[in-house]
């Protein structure tokens, strides 16, 4: 009875509303930084990209592909990276062939078998540190070991370089990118939902069935674009390779056999670049090694491509 | 052994819960059911199943039994531990590490949870179609072949996988697109097959946890005929949400409920199970009765 309602114009408060947009200078500001934030860090990067194409411009424009194809030579003029591109392709090779079984097993024994307890986060967290472990400490557990180790089981060559080759380099870079292969394998396998083992185990699968059928098959796409990025990085490292003892002086590999090639001394397109921009002779500073960055970015790109094709290809929406 | 449940229709072993009524032959007491069940053997005796997920009770004492050639239904509100207890029937919480299971689940005069039972032989044996469809990543074919294989099947598996299809309703349907993945078929269509997954490997019960509630009534219905066609063979044991459904198709019906301790804990108990025509129109608890109306709160 009493109380009168007070009536509201609803129509006349959402007009009022609505119109009349004010000025938002905060909000502005703030994006304008965040815009600058961004076009800085893209300047860097392609003041850096324009620095090397600039420098590499005369080299390819010069010799074309000779570059490329052309061993190293104390000569500005005949001295090319293919000695370190096969060096490096050799050592990812091995790489791969290391890291890939043990860090995907690695991976499928810590997501489907181990039990979630806190040895087992224990675990997990200090892949995670190892991942993040400075690469010269690499180098030097690739001394300690595995340049001893090669050496003794009888692939390390002979001379004062025993051991220092393209086998120890591998193994050492494996190491490197193994808690990377882990991570990312172990992602790619959490992954896949729980659906897919229900339905295995539901069919009496045991768990090695609904690993091997289901849960690898599924996650094979999210496995390999990790393991494409590792051995991208192990393509593109140095400092490990300088400490265990990389040759960065010019040595022929053109006859050697597959096998002197292995066990004899290399050299890694990085080391390569390194070693250039050390040299006397502008002309291996000012063009050499920015022509061989350019030769390593487009390996690395390549890579990259490969992995990003791989993902969209098989990604799937759960 | 047959202590806790006899095989002349004592089926409705009892929850604890207080002021519970002795369990009665069912036989001596049901006259307002169509048609008399069949006294079909028990297939699994149930006795004081308890669950624990770590610290958490999920299950109180369930015991019940659960007959061959049936359609068991399991009912109750969220959280009272049906889907629990079903996924105790082919040793599916052994994948949940923290699950505790205690008490006794005899299937054939076996004890499932005995020390030299292989939980991958149970779910040879024990079938299962889960809540959502998931279908395997892969084709329609090897969905439906993958289980036999694996259990060395080595007869026609092309005929083995069309009867199996055939069996799902859904053999016409796919006929023509057997290695085009299982992910292109709709809701409806991949449950069927993966109930056609789970009758491939000749199980001798099928297990359902809430089979249709993801699908739309038309694929519901189908669903259900199936599961009247498929008792003749199999005996199947349904989680169903949906009291309709549970009406509608199965012959037994027990009725789970949440306790609420003192500590505030809160505990999946069997509070009735009888044959579903009682159940549903004249059932001995209130609970029960409170649940069918619509009145739980």
């Amino acid at each position: 009875m009493g109380a009168r309602i007070e009536r509201v114009d609803t129509a006349a408060v959402v007009r009022g509303s609505l119109q009349g947009r004010r000025f938002n200078p905060g909000g502005l500001a703030f994006e304008a930084s965040l815009l600058l934030m961004l076009l800085v860090s893209l300047a860097v990067l392609v003041t850096l990209l324009a620095d090397i194409i600039g420098g590499a411009i005369p080299v390819f424009r010069d010799r074309g592909l000779d570059f490329v194809t052309s061993g190293i030579t104390l000569d500005s003029d005949t001295a090319g990276v293919w000695t370190g591109l096969l060096g490096s392709v050799a050592i990812t090779l091995v790489v791969a062939v290391v890291a890939f079984p043990m860090g995907i097993g690695a991976a499928i024994y810590l997501e489907e078998y181990a039990p979630g307890n806190s040895m087992t986060r224990f675990i997990q967290t200090n892949i995670r540190n190892l991942a993040g472990v400075p690469s010269i400490v690499y180098g030097l557990l690739g001394l300690a070991v595995f340049v001893r180790l090669v050496d003794l089981i009888g692939l390390g060559g002979s001379g004062s370089t025993a051991g220092r080759n393209v086998v120890s380099a591998g193994i050492t870079l494996a190491v490197l990118v193994l808690p990377i292969v882990i991570i990312t394998a172990s992602e790619a396998l959490r992954a896949v939902p729980d659906a897919i083992r229900e339905a295995g185990f539901g069919v009496g699968a045991t768990r090695w069935e609904v690993v091997r059928h289901h849960v690898l098959p599924a996650a094979a796409p999210g496995v390999l674009t990790g393991t494409v990025l590792a051995l991208a990085r192990a393509f593109g490292e140095t400092a490990p390779l300088l400490v265990i003892g990389v040759a960065t002086g010019f040595f022929s590999a053109g006859s050697a056999s597959v096998f002197d090639r292995l066990t004899g001394t290399y050299t890694a397109l990085p080391v390569v670049v390194l070693s250039w921009s050390r040299q006397a002779d502008p002309a291996f500073k000012e063009h050499l090694a920015p022509a061989a960055i350019l030769v390593l970015l487009v390996v690395l790109f390549v890579a990259n491509a490969a992995a990003i094709t791989l993902r969209n290809k098989y990604d799937r929406d759960w | 052994m047959n202590r806790a449940v006899t095989h002349d229709g004592e089926a409705a072993v009892a929850a604890r819960g207080p002021g519970h009524v002795a369990s009665r032959p069912i036989s001596a007491t049901v006259s307002d059911r169509s048609e008399p069940l069949a006294d079909n053997p028990d297939i699994f005796k149930v006795r004081g199943l308890n669950v624990h997920y770590g610290e958490f009770h999920a299950v109180k004492g369930v015991s019940m039994a659960i007959r061959q050639n049936e359609i068991t239904a399991l009912i109750g509100p969220s959280g009272c531990g049906k889907s629990t207890v079903l996924r105790c029937f082919n040793r599916m919480n052994d994948l949940i590490e923290i699950a505790r299971v205690s008490g006794s689940i005899e299937y054939h005069g076996v004890d499932l949870y005995g020390r030299d039972v292989d939980p991958v032989q149970v779910r040879r044996h024990i079938g299962m179609v889960f809540q959502k469809p998931n279908p395997f990543p892969k084709s329609i074919y090897d969905n439906v072949a993958f289980g036999p294989k694996i259990a060395g099947f080595d007869g026609n598996l092309d005929q083995l996988v069309e009867e199996s299809l055939t069996r799902a309703a859904l053999w016409d349907e796919v006929k023509d697109k057997l290695n085009g993945s299982a992910y292109a078929l709709s809701g409806g269509q991949q449950q069927r097959l993966c109930i056609a997954r789970a009758i491939a490997t000749s199980p001798d019960v099928v297990l359902m946890d809430e089979p249709a509630s993801s699908l739309d009534p038309i694929a519901t219905l189908r669903i259900e005929e199936l599961m009247q066609d498929l008792k003749e063979d199999y005996s199947i044991v349904i989680v169903t949400h949906n009291m309709q459904q549970a009406a509608r198709v199965s012959d037994r019906t027990a009725f789970f409920t949440v306790d609420t301790e003192q500590t505030g804990q809160r505990t999946g108990v069997l509070v009735e199970y009888d044959v579903t025509s009682r159940i549903f129109t004249n059932p001995r608890e209130q609970r029960t009765e409170d649940y069918i109306t619509g009145r739980f709160g």
